[in-house]
């Protein structure tokens, strides 16, 4: 990764110029879940709960070990998620607490 | 309880079909595949804000159809278009949001640009930061445009990007690339292909693929 | 706003590089180029990226670079160009510059 000092420090997500493979062009379709976070991203935006600025600086600052191993939308989904706690529209506890029910659901639901 | 959201056979569901009735809280299938931190953080995030009252289910189910529904039709009637009507193509080049709502069409709320491939140049467009694309007219864009390998290359290497995807521009062709790193949002308007004169409208855009409004491509030629 | 570059002003984006939410890319940084259009003035995603909704707005420009002068090793020919959109607080006058 090119972060030198003479130049200064290049952003993990300011990428033009920099080597890189092939660029694979399957296109799967997408996840319900990744779907989701989209449509909540749009949802947000018509509410003026988050400006397009701001979701990509959260983007930004999941830093380089998390930007390049998520996936476009997992990072979407912890940079919107990161920008509603830092809002206060939920709180980490509330956050918690419904993942952990989410996760109990689909658990109990696949067991035979 | 999250409301009937479209429920898509998407891959990492199996393909097996299976029932399943739209009032019930969605069930992934398990067996087939763990659900991951992400897909369960999504979940939990629709619900806190549906139990909040920030969104409600429908407006979240309607979001879902309506980005399913996104598609590049709309950006392929507008290059048809500027092919046939000398005018609308210079209303077309000199503000796209304008030109489609002159026609029934919505660009959307972000400025889109049109640029125009000529005998001298041909346009590419890319975002080098993060995966600005003219979503009003073109949809969603694809997984490749938003890839590392796309956003780093584009810019340094366009010829070599280009022929990846089959395409060649003569050295004697100025290859501009456009980084949209702003407010503005960019449409190639390709060349009208040869032996496509006459051809109507419904026939000529479907000579018109997103990726040649990309610059990835050049349009389908019309059949002999 | 009165913008404070034309169309065919040679400028050169300033050689900073600031940790934070920045729109004008690294590659760019320190280049000199050609303004090839004054887009209009809109809010300053560096404010708006911290939840500072003003009403500030500044002039955004395009501006045009030879890759030759981007990039040292560019293989195409010498007419290829990329045009980067930036706003004018990344932009200072390149006097003198031959284009």
């Amino acid at each position: 990764m090119d972060c030198v000092g003479i130049n200064g420090v290049r952003r993990v997500h300011d990428m033009g110029g920099l080597d890189a493979g092939p660029i694979d062009r399957e296109e799967p379709e997408h996840a319900r879940w990744e779907k989701r976070i989209d449509a909540i991203r749009a949802l947000c935006s018509k509410r003026k709960l988050m400006r397009t600025d701001e979701l990509r600086r959260t983007t930004e600052d999941l830093g380089p070990g998390l930007y390049d191993a998520l996936s476009y939308h997992e990072r979407r989904c912890a940079a919107i998620t990161n920008m509603l706690l830092q809002k206060s529209l939920f709180t980490v506890d509330e956050l918690g607490r419904k993942m952990a029910e989410v996760e109990r659901r689909w658990a109990k639901a696949g067991k035979p | 309880m999250t409301g009937p959201d479209t429920h898509t056979h998407a891959h990492d569901h199996g393909d097996h079909d299976h029932d399943h009735d739209h009032a019930r809280t969605f069930q992934p299938d398990i067996e087939d595949s763990p659900f991951s931190h992400y897909q369960v953080m999504a979940e939990a995030l629709g619900e806190l804000l549906i139990d909040k009252g920030v969104i409600t289910a429908d407006e979240l189910r309607s979001q879902l159809e309506w980005l399913d529904a996104r598609s590049p039709a709309d950006g392929a009637k507008l290059i048809a278009r500027a092919w046939t009507d000398p005018d609308f193509k210079a209303r077309l080049l000199k503000d796209v949001n304008a030109a489609a709502e002159s026609v029934g069409l919505s660009a959307g709320d972000i400025p889109i640009r049109a640029v125009e491939n000529t005998p001298k140049v041909h346009n590419v467009i890319v975002c080098t930061l993060c995966s600005c694309y003219p979503r009003g007219l073109l949809g969603l864009p694809p997984d490749w445009y938003k890839s590392r390998e796309y956003r780093s290359r584009t810019v340094r290497e366009p010829r070599a990007v280009l022929a990846e995807f089959g395409t060649v521009v003569g050295d004697d062709v100025e290859v501009r690339v456009h980084d949209s790193t702003a407010d503005l949002r960019y449409l190639v308007l390709p060349m009208q292909p040869k032996g496509s004169e006459g051809m109507d409208a419904a026939a000529l855009e479907a000579l018109v693929t997103r990726d040649c409004m990309i610059g990835v491509s050049l349009p389908r030629s019309p059949r002999a | 706003m009165t913008a404070r570059f034309r169309i065919g002003d040679v400028v050169r984006i300033r050689r900073a590089f600031p940790p934070g939410h920045v729109r004008t890319p690294y590659f760019t940084r320190g280049m000199s180029g050609v303004v090839d259009s004054v887009v209009g003035s809109f809010h300053n995603p560096e404010d708006l990226a911290y939840g500072r909704y003003n009403d500030a707005t500044l002039p955004l420009y395009r501006v045009r670079f030879k890759q030759a002068d981007l990039w040292p090793d560019y293989d195409g020919p010498a007419r290829d160009t990329t045009i980067v959109d930036i706003y004018e607080n990344w932009l200072e006058p390149a006097e003198g510059e031959q284009q």
